[in-house]
């Protein structure tokens, strides 16, 4: 399945009603969290996304959390970027383990790290961090020097 | 314990129909680091894997969040501390890309050989390693381990004749690189790629000769190739299951364009296919570290003055994403910048994260001794998996 970068951005318009942003081979798309999924099980298969690159996700503060997921259509070179934010406070989000495999690990490095709870995951718990850990470090109200729990 | 009950463990442990649990690590020679995988047993086949990684955490993520654009690449280094120079380089591209700032031409042909020969000492120690663990089906097993690392020492000492370093370097920085090529450099890399591309054919002798290699890496560990995509796996392991995906062509960074080289692809997705993979790359990375030396261009090696402060480097607000290809796959950094000199948020994507991730998908059906040989396939290296 062949898909071009334009076709990509008109297709995501046309199904979603946003506008993709075109950096060269790379689509960057916006959508609401109930769309997520939905997003997610396009790219795969409409736009032949097969590659699934990473996941990870970004604390804007009092903005809320953001996930972030990038998946590659490798025969056409389409990279899509996919972004979603999940609004204050909110940590949750729909898992994408149903679609791709490989967001099983990813999903639950973003959970330990960040305490998003990925909706659907069928096994989500810490994976870098010990079972017992206190808190999500990469949250931006997560000081460096937080002590870890019997050391306190 | 009832003799009724304790009659009944034993009749069906020796019939083996019961299941066993099987710690194997966190300190297990195979694993190369630390790695503990809870196997699944019935009898001598595994059923099941849960991976447990983290034992080798330090937050990268963090960390990058708290040092500058100038302090962070020389730790860069610690997340994949096997290959340091590919993930160095995949932060100061990101921070490059985000901030537009330019490469020299020489710095970028000297980012090229050092991330060849990089890739020359990673495969060897790769190729060591896991020879050594399959050590008695190899007649001694020391041996493959023993010669392979002697070339890694060669080209070592030339990271060290060029970067005073040899296992972490702090070669590159933002704009170029700290360090030119010392005099005679370039002949003595001549000589030792020369060296390495006949060991090459010694060991590919050695090895492919010999049935019990063959036996213990054909058809075992088989990622086909929806698997390979599916979970996302990079580098050797992606293109032994038939997938032409490298980062040097599907997204040329720092003049690969300039360089003639060929991509290997094997289909059988097998031990073995990943062994090629590895084989053949070596010997493309000497034909690039060759093209590299013939035309290394005169010039600047950065386009920025020399470090003087750790908060030097300004990065205007945005966001980019650089990838390189390293000897495990695509090593990428994302950053964002809030317009300081930190970054609001750093991800790493190592290559050995994915790669692992497969292990519990292929390792099911396969005997405990398959496990060593399957681990040492996918070669991962725990600084880069835990981060």
């Amino acid at each position: 399945m062949s898909t071009t970068v334009a076709d990509a951005s008109a297709r995501l318009r046309e199904t979603f009603g946003v506008e993709a942003v075109v950096d060269g081979a790379l689509v960057t798309v916006a959508v609401p969290r109930e769309q997520w999924l939905p997003l997610g099980s396009f790219a795969m298969r409409e736009l032949g996304c097969r590659y699934f690159n990473w996941l990870s996700a970004i604390d804007w503060k009092e903005e809320g959390l953001e996930v972030v997921c990038r998946v590659e259509n490798l025969d056409a070179g389409l990279v899509l970027t996919m972004r979603t934010r999940l609004g204050p406070g909110e940590t949750c989000c729909a898992s994408l383990t149903g679609l791709y495999r490989g967001a099983d690990w990813m999903e639950r490095e973003c959970y330990d790290m960040f305490g998003i709870r990925f909706e659907g995951h069928p096994d989500l718990r810490r994976i870098l961090l010990s079972e017992d850990w206190e808190g999500h470090p990469l949250r931006k109200d997560y000081a460096v020097d937080t002590p870890f729990a019997p050391y306190r | 314990m009832p003799d009724t009950q304790a009659k009944q463990v034993v009749e069906l442990g020796y019939g083996g129909n019961e299941r066993l649990m099987m710690n194997m690590g966190p300190q297990h020679p195979s694993s190369h680091g630390v790695f503990r995988m809870i196997l699944t047993l019935e009898g001598e086949t595994v059923v099941g894997v849960d991976a447990v990684i983290g034992y080798l955490h330090r937050c990268h993520e963090k960390l990058g969040e708290t040092l500058t654009y100038v302090q962070y690449p020389s730790i860069a280094s610690k997340t994949d501390y096997v290959a340091a120079m590919t993930s160095e380089l995949a932060y100061v591209s990101a921070v490059e890309k985000i901030a537009r700032i330019d490469v020299p031409k020489r710095a970028q042909y000297l980012r090229v050989i050092a991330a060849e020969l990089q890739r020359i000492a990673s495969h060897c120690l790769w190729l060591g390693t896991w020879c050594l663990d399959m050590g008695g089906a190899l007649g001694g097993g020391a041996t493959v381990f023993l010669y392979a690392i002697r070339e890694r020492e060669m080209v070592l000492d030339r990271f060290e004749e060029l970067t005073g370093a040899r296992l972490l370097y702090g070669f590159h920085q933002v704009g170029g690189t700290r360090y030119d090529v010392p005099p005679g450099w370039d002949t003595k890399v001549r000589e030792t790629v020369d060296f390495i591309e006949q060991r090459i054919d010694e060991y590919e002798a050695m090895l492919e000769h010999n049935t019990f290699f063959r036996v213990r890496t054909q058809g075992v560990g088989v990622i086909s190739r929806e698997l390979a995509q599916d979970v996302g796996v990079s580098g050797p392991l992606i293109r032994g299951s038939g997938v032409n995906y490298d980062v040097r062509r599907a997204e040329p960074y720092s003049s690969y364009g300039d360089f003639d080289f060929v991509v290997p692809v094997e289909t059988e997705g097998d031990c073995y296919a990943r062994y090629r993979v590895r084989m053949v790359e070596f010997r493309q990375s000497i034909r690039i570290i060759r093209q590299a030396l013939d035309g290394l261009p005169a010039g600047p090696i950065s386009s920025r003055p020399g470090v003087k402060s750790v908060g030097q480097v300004r990065v205007p607000k945005g966001e980019g994403y650089a990838r390189v290809e390293g000897a495990r796959g695509e090593v990428g950094c994302y950053i964002i910048s809030d317009g300081s000199p930190k970054p609001y948020r750093m991800k790493w994507r190592g290559a050995s994260f994915s790669n692992l991730a497969v292990l519990p998908h292929i390792v099911p059906g396969h005997k405990v001794a398959d496990v060593v040989a399957i681990m040492g396939s996918v070669d991962p290296v725990f600084g880069e998996v835990d981060r």
